[in-house]
């Protein structure tokens, strides 16, 4: 029922990585946000923080529940998704969004973009098929 | 062997399955959490028009008997002794510390009485009143009381919103503009033997319908058809829990428990204490003239984060002074609010304090509640 996009890589922790030009798009599947329902707030590492593969690096905050957010690789943080904060530069964010993450999962809902530091991790992750399996 | 087989279905079980519910054990019963359109949506529709729950998880006990008032009035810190048949009361039941074992209801009729009980508490409660009932029908003369649980007959069909009198009018002879808040009258629905109350637990106006399990699919089935033209979809425990929250009702295990009294968790208008003899008179005696040194307050986030329960409250000067006992984000007013328990002193409307969320210290502030004023016909006295 849920959607899984083929050409992404998957982890356990229900998470998708789509892999440009040595950097990493991260963000969590169909299949989790529709597990999580209705999102309303979101913690993310800042630009320039260093994240590691299979550690938190933020949480994900449904109505109900807090989950831990991990990260499916190892690097730089080089972009947060601006929706999905509710503040930003200390600003009340007028363009906060958490929603975006249960109607675009895939999309708008992207959470981080990093700068692979082991590029060879990738090889760790899930293919669509393997996530597939799992969910 | 499959863990989901020992679990208790409600009559209404194949109907949220085949709504696609997102169906978890709660209270040893396999229950919606919420429906695919999703909590917020649910929360918003009971507040603009109408949802219909299933609480069929509660457990109902029944005190039958010439000594049952009395025994009821022994057990229950609020006081039944003018309310007329067909009438209810909200009462914590206190254990001999104050502490509060149970909330419940207190259905008045004329030849017994019938306390609603929290799904999750419902076998506590009930060895509770067959301990209590043989220690004080056992006195001299008295005689013995019969206590009964017929929670695994009994379903009940919530259905709350402003539009719950309109909806549900279409489908019962009975004149329900005259049922008052608190009360209940008796059948009306789809012929069935059930009890009607203008009771409710979100905020907004609306009934409770006590039906015999046989009758409730049909039940379920004519209200929600009736409620078509206003939208009227089912509504899960997720949501359930927002709108209490808003309405600032306290939540056995959240607010209340059984180390703290009805007077710190904000319940304190409902114990009687110019009453007789009651089970945790004596230790919440002093409150009569005394404040106690906890209360209840609700607060606002005033930077990113949610508090949630068991969260660390803490004063401006960084002194730890009680607990968050929940907390969400609020669907009807789009903040992140929450109730805590804390130390009087010094904290009113507008103070300033710190939930240490992850370990962090993330600012709010103590504001009004209830959080949310809805449609219901007369909201409960608040002490604080």
């Amino acid at each position: 029922m849920s959607t899984v996009l083929d050409g992404l890589y998957y982890t356990k922790e229900h998470e998708w990585v789509k892999v440009e030009d040595g950097v990493a798009t991260i963000g969590i599947t169909d299949h989790a946000q529709g597990q999580l329902g209705d999102i309303v707030f979101i913690e993310l590492p800042s630009p320039g923080d260093e994240v590691t593969q299979m550690l938190e690096c933020g949480v994900v905050e449904s109505v109900k529940t807090a989950s831990d957010l991990f990260s499916p690789v190892s690097g730089e943080v080089v972009e947060a998704n601006k929706n999905l904060l509710q503040e930003v530069d200390g600003e009340d964010n007028e363009d906060f969004h958490p929603e975006y993450v249960n109607t675009d999962p895939y999309g708008q809902g992207w959470m981080l973009k990093i700068k692979l530091s082991k590029p060879e991790e990738i090889e760790q992750l899930l293919s669509a098929e393997d996530y597939k399996k799992l969910i | 062997m499959d863990n989901v087989v020992q679990l208790k279905k409600t009559a209404l079980y194949e109907r949220h399955v085949e709504a696609n519910a997102k169906m978890a054990e709660f209270a040893g019963y396999m229950m919606p959490i919420e429906y695919p359109s999703g909590i917020i949506k649910e929360h918003e529709l009971v507040r603009s028009s109408a949802g219909l729950f299933d609480l069929s998880h509660m457990g109902e006990i029944e005190i039958r008997g010439e000594w049952a008032e009395e025994l009821v009035q022994y057990i229950i810190a609020n006081d039944i002794s003018a309310l007329l048949p067909g009438s209810v009361i909200y009462t914590p039941v206190c254990n001999h510390q104050g502490g509060v074992v149970d909330d419940v209801l207190v259905y008045k009729m004329e030849d017994r009485i019938m306390l609603v009980v929290n799904a999750s508490n419902k076998d506590k409660v009930h060895k509770w009143l067959m301990d209590q009932e043989r220690w004080f029908c056992s006195q001299p003369e008295r005689y013995s009381c019969l206590v009964v649980d017929r929670s695994e007959k009994l379903s009940i069909i919530a259905i709350q919103g402003p539009k719950a009198e309109e909806i549900l009018q279409k489908v019962t002879p009975v004149n329900l503009s005259e049922i008052g808040y608190y009360t209940f009258v008796k059948g009306g629905i789809c012929k069935s033997e059930g009890i009607i109350s203008r009771t409710g637990y979100t905020g907004e106006d609306g009934f409770e319908l006590y039906v015999p399990n046989e009758d409730a699919v049909a039940i379920w089935d004519t209200v929600l058809d009736a409620g078509r033209e206003y939208g009227l979809a089912p509504i899960g425990l997720g949501a359930r829990d927002t709108l209490r929250f808003e309405a600032k009702y306290p939540l056995y295990g959240h607010e209340l428990n059984d180390d703290r009294t009805p007077f710190e968790s904000g319940i304190g208008w409902a114990v009687k204490l110019e009453k007789n003899d009651f089970i945790g008179k004596d230790p919440l005696k002093k409150f009569e003239t005394e404040k106690p040194a906890r209360k209840m307050i609700g607060f606002e986030m005033k930077k990113p984060g949610i508090a949630r329960k068991d969260h660390k409250v803490f004063n401006a000067e960084g002194k730890e002074i009680g607990v968050v006992t929940s907390g969400s984000f609020s669907p009807s007013l789009k903040k992140n609010l929450g109730l805590a328990v804390v130390d009087r002193k010094g904290i009113k409307i507008g103070t300033q304090i710190n939930i240490e969320i992850r370990g962090r210290m993330v600012p709010a502030q103590v504001i009004k509640t209830p959080f949310y004023k809805g449609s219901v016909k007369s909201a409960k006295k608040n002490a604080d």
